[in-house]
């Protein structure tokens, strides 16, 4: 049984990462201050249940992942969608991956970098739908592994690859449509066997 | 599946997640980075998806601003000395 003194040493390093998550959840900076604070305190109280030495970043995301769903979605009245269209896999590499490799003398890493802002892959993440949204931070932005994502959102690992898979192709997709506005890709006018074919 | 040890590029395109999350046993994860060694147009495609996946997480990062921190430390305090002392709070 976890002592409660210990809490605010061991948990509030993870408060920039939970707060990160929350900004996504939420698209919205007071309610993600609001989440925060109250994934917090819920944990502060039920910290006597947490098992030491168990993970205890995956059980604060478990908290905070709850208790969006149970207080901030509850509030929308919109249905959230559910279903994502199919996108062929390898979607922005078969579209972006010879651009990337065209400039020499920098890394790959900054060539890619530079063809998304922040502010663009902040809004393809959001415009994600929310299952799949929580899906894909839990694994590429905070790293966790199938099992945990699982237990934190309480789903089969099964679904957890699913939903992991259709989030980032829908990701990819709507990262390519800024690629595309900025003009960094000629046009796409067709695809063919799965190739794009682009305008000259 | 009496060809397993080989694999072709449908198979390390189905377990290219799979792989990049870390998330293959030693066994298939060596047989994905042998295909990988031989094969340029794979190896050119997984690493164009671990490059995009560092760009995606580097984006997102957020630093929690400190005023949250400060309200949150004393939302606990306040809390701790609340289950400490439950009928003076």
């Amino acid at each position: 049984m976890a002592d409660r003194s210990d809490f605010a040493a061991q948990a509030m390093p993870y408060s920039s990462a939970l707060y990160a998550a929350a900004l996504r959840m939420t698209r919205n900076a007071a309610e993600a201050e609001d989440l925060v604070q109250e994934t917090y305190l819920r944990a502060f109280r039920g910290f006597g249940g947490f098992q030491e030495g168990t993970n205890l970043k995956a059980w604060l995301y478990r908290i905070l992942t709850n208790t969006y769903i149970n207080i901030y979605r509850a509030k929308k009245r919109r249905p959230e969608q559910t279903d994502l269209e199919d996108v062929e896999d390898l979607y922005l590499y078969r579209r972006l991956g010879g651009l990337e490799a065209a400039a020499a003398g920098r890394s790959a890493e900054d060539e890619l970098l530079d063809f998304f802002t922040e502010a663009e892959v902040v809004t393809a993440v959001e415009e994600l739908p929310e299952q799949f949204r929580i899906a894909v931070l839990l694994a590429d932005v905070e790293g966790f592994s199938y099992k945990e994502i699982a237990e934190i959102l309480d789903i089969p690992i099964g679904t957890v690859m699913s939903r992991l898979h259709r989030g980032r192709k829908a990701l990819q997709k709507k990262l390519y449509r800024f690629a595309s506005a900025r003009g960094l890709v000629d046009p796409v006018v067709a695809v063919v066997d799965g190739e794009p074919v682009h305008q000259r | 599946m009496a060809d397993d040890n080989e694999i072709d590029c449908d198979r390390a395109l189905i377990e290219l997640y799979q792989f990049l999350d870390g998330e293959l046993t030693i066994e298939r994860r060596e047989r994905i980075e042998l295909h990988l060694h031989g094969c340029q147009h794979c190896f050119a495609s997984y690493d164009f998806e671990q490059e995009l996946r560092f760009v995606v997480r580097s984006r997102l990062q957020t630093e929690i601003p400190p005023s949250l921190i400060e309200r949150i430390t004393m939302l606990l305090e306040r809390e701790a000395r609340f289950i400490d002392q439950p009928g003076q709070g």
